[in-house]
Parts: structure tokens; sequence; C-alpha cells
């Protein structure tokens, strides 16, 4: 794909989208599944306050996320933690969430918000689940990005 | 074998052929008769492109109402040979009796069974409460994909006409009935699209003029299937005050939700002229110069 931008993934995403990439439409199928079965449950901190949690409406299913940075003197000291909950029967949008835990979970504040905002695109995963479907990865993204900017705001 | 359900609930709709009930399928299961090459066909149409893979009836094939049945290029179905290939790589016959169950109450079921009939595929059904009920009811899931021996569907040319109306048809049709199924805030122009469902950026909100809002989930009890005649002739034919003989059009946002009541409309309470249009709320919401009621 040419309309992509050129800004460069950070490594854990960049190695995600890599293995998407060199898949075929099934195998994408198979490992969207895997971060779906794999993406972490909440906290017991969390358990029953999804009350604190953004809901991102633009997923097929209802997805809720929150995001902690942790204290640190600069963008770069500051980690990033994200948390997801979505019902076991939408599968796409946990893989999604699961596909950014695994790729941003633990970065630094200053690496997540220079995620490229069509960081989604970068899968090859738009002819195996419609681009329709991407949609909700990509409001996903735009949210965490905009919490991290909320919260290291001060 | 039983052809049908004989259950007393399926028996009083008008297409009573068109519906099986869970105790149904899972008799054929056991009994041997789903997939194969003379055997019915299962698939799953849900909207969650990964529900089928996370688990499934058994013997059940899946099929992508976007993947598999839309053209990748322009907004529309695919076209006989398209066709020929979905139902051929499926072990699916012209012959065949195909049953479908997906997730949302059928929703993406309703769809794919709607295609089906554009291609005049005769014998489809539905299974009364989909993917919900079975599983309410403790009934096996599996993750075991089958792998029909693929067949020669023949191409049958898509006849649009009778079941399909589009922007055109339905500027010809303001004045007869038309049925908007989508939920009361996309009806009154509150909301650009489905509460809790992504903005699908229509420019302008409201219904077409006339259009009588029945909400596609009146039509459906609490555990997905549907409801009884009785209960659906009191919602349309004594409220809303439809008769059998009207020429009716039901549209949503894309066509899927009004798929599950044009289902309702024609096989469960017998309407013969019921047509469905697809291009629906994300076509009629961002058309120039078309009339909107608000």
């Amino acid at each position: 794909m040419s309309a992509v931008s050129d800004t460069p993934l950070p490594a854990p995403l960049a190695e995600i989208a890599d293995d998407f990439r060199s898949a075929s439409n099934d195998l994408k199928l198979q490992l969207l599944l895997e971060f779906s079965d794999e993406l972490p449950a909440l906290p017991e901190r969390y358990a029953g306050r999804l009350d604190q949690f953004e809901r991102v409406d633009e997923c097929q299913s209802p997805l809720f996320l929150t995001v902690e940075v942790d204290d640190g003197a600069s963008l770069e000291q500051r980690e990033v933690h994200l948390f997801f909950d979505a019902p076991a029967e939408a599968p796409t949008t946990r893989g999604f969430a699961g596909i950014l835990h695994e790729g941003l979970d633990g970065l630094s504040a200053a690496q997540v918000l220079a995620v490229p905002d069509d960081a989604p695109m970068r899968f090859g995963l738009a002819e195996a689940v419609s681009p329709l479907r991407l949609r909700g990865m990509v409001a996903m993204l735009g949210r965490i990005k905009r919490q991290v900017r909320a919260k290291t705001a001060t | 074998m039983g052809r049908m359900s004989a259950d007393p609930k399926i028996s009083e709709y008008a297409h009573p052929e068109r519906l099986v009930t869970t105790e149904w399928l899972a008799e054929q299961i056991a009994a041997g008769r789903v997939g194969g090459p003379d055997g019915i066909a299962l698939l799953e149409s849900d909207e969650d492109v990964l529900l089928y893979a996370t688990g499934h009836i058994p013997g059940a094939v899946k099929i992508d109402w976007h993947v598999d049945l839309n053209d990748p290029v322009s907004r529309d179905y695919v076209d006989g040979e398209g066709f020929a290939k979905v139902m051929g790589e499926r072990g699916i016959r012209r012959d065949t009796t195909v049953v479908i169950y997906g997730d949302k109450s059928n929703w993406w079921a309703a769809y794919a069974l709607w295609v089906f009939s554009l291609f005049g595929h005769d014998d489809v059904r539905l299974l009364d409460g989909g993917r919900a009920k079975w599983i309410a009811e403790g009934r096996e899931l599996t993750r075991d994909v089958p792998t029909p021996t693929p067949v020669d569907y023949p191409v049958a040319e898509r006849d649009d006409a009778p079941i399909r109306a589009f922007k055109d048809d339905v500027l010809a049709h303001l004045g007869k009935p038309l049925v908007d199924v989508r939920s009361p805030g996309e009806y009154s122009g509150e909301l650009l699209h489905m509460p809790d469902y992504p903005q699908e950026g229509a420019m302008r909100g409201g219904h077409i003029p006339g259009a009588k809002s029945v909400p596609w989930a009146r039509a459906a009890n609490d555990d997905g299937s549907f409801k009884s005649r009785a209960e659906l002739e009191a919602i349309y034919l004594t409220e809303q005050g439809l008769a059998p003989t009207d020429d009716v059009v039901a549209y949503c946002r894309i066509g899927e939700r009004s798929s599950h009541t044009w289902f309702v409309l024609t096989h469960l309470l017998g309407f013969p002229s019921v047509r469905n249009y697809d291009g629906s709320w994300t076509e009629w919401g961002n058309a120039v110069r078309v009339p909107i009621e608000k």
C-alpha cells in the first residue's frame, strides 16, 4: 500500500505488523484469534470499574480501554500501560486490542505518541477482515494517544 | 428425514419451511445429515469475522457477509460467477438444503439468506435464535473446521428486482409503505448511526418520508428467536396497519437489520411483495436532494 505514511512503527509493533503482512489471509485470521485469546484480563484493581474506562464506540462491539502513565522526569522516561475490556463474543475487537497491547504496552509515552495514526493500515488486514472493520483499531489507537497526551499534559 | 421442524410455533408461520429449531438441527447433526455431498449445508454468518473460529456448531462452514458476499470493489454483491464459487467451494449444490445461523439475533444470517435469495437458491432456511440460542441451551461447539468437497454450482443470474430496491425504486415508491427498522434515535435524526456502532458518515439524519418506525428487534425475543406469528401480526398488521397485499420497502443503515425484517414480512407473515433497500441510510442520508423527514 502506498497510501500509508513512512513514519516508523515502534519495534514491537513493527514486528507484529511484519508477521501479519507475510501471512496468508487465513493465517492472518488465525493470528488475530491468538491475539484475541491472549488479551490479558483486567487486573483486580479494575474489576467492576468500567466506569473509569473510555468506551470506544467505533468498534463493532463496545470496547473499554484505559491508559496508565508511570511517573518520570520526561516523556521518554514515563512508561505507558494499557488495559482493555471486550467480551468474548467480540473476538475481532479483542484481537485488535491484543495487537495494541502487545505492541505498545511498556513503551515510553514519547514512543506511543510517535506511533503514526495510520499504523492499523500496515498489517495487511484490510483484505482479511474488510476495511470497515479496521476502523475499530484506528479508533482505539486514537483514544490511547489522546489519553497519553492528557495524562502527560501537566 | 424430517424435512421441516414440526415445532408448533414454526408451523404457524406463512412459510414454515424457512425456519428450523435448534432441536431439529441437533437431531440432524446426530443423525449424520449435516455436511457431506448429500447432506444439509450448515453455514455460520456473523458480524464478527473471527467469531466462527472461536467455536461453531459442529459441521458448520463459515460464510462472511463482507469478504464472501460483497463485491470487493463496487458497492454491490458478488455476481453469478462469484456466488457459484462461494457455494461450490462449500460443497453446496443448487438443490442443497442450506441452514444459516449467526450472531446478533441472526442479522447477518438473514442478510446472507436474502443474498442467496437474489440468486434464487431455493431451499435456504434460518436457525431460529441463531448462535446465541444454541449456546444458551448448552449445545456443542467445536473449533474443528470441516473441509467440504468442492462441487460445481451453476452460474445463476442475480435477479434483484423482486426483493431488492435501489434508490430510484424508493423515490418511485414514496407514498407507499416503507418500514424503517433502525433505532428510534436514528429514525428521528438525533443519531447518524446505530447506538454503540461506528459513525458511518451520513451527512443528514432523519428518515425517508412516510416511513414507519418499527425497530427490527421488536420482531425478536430476548433469546434471539422470532416472535410468534400472532405477536408479529399484532405489530405489523394491527399496530402499523400494513396489509399482506402491500408493496413494502424495508431499510436500515446498510441493509443488514432490514434483511431481518424482510425475512419476517416475507417468510413469517407471507407478504409476497417486500423489497430490502440495501443502500439504506448510508446512501439516502448522503444523497443530494432526496427528500428527508425528521
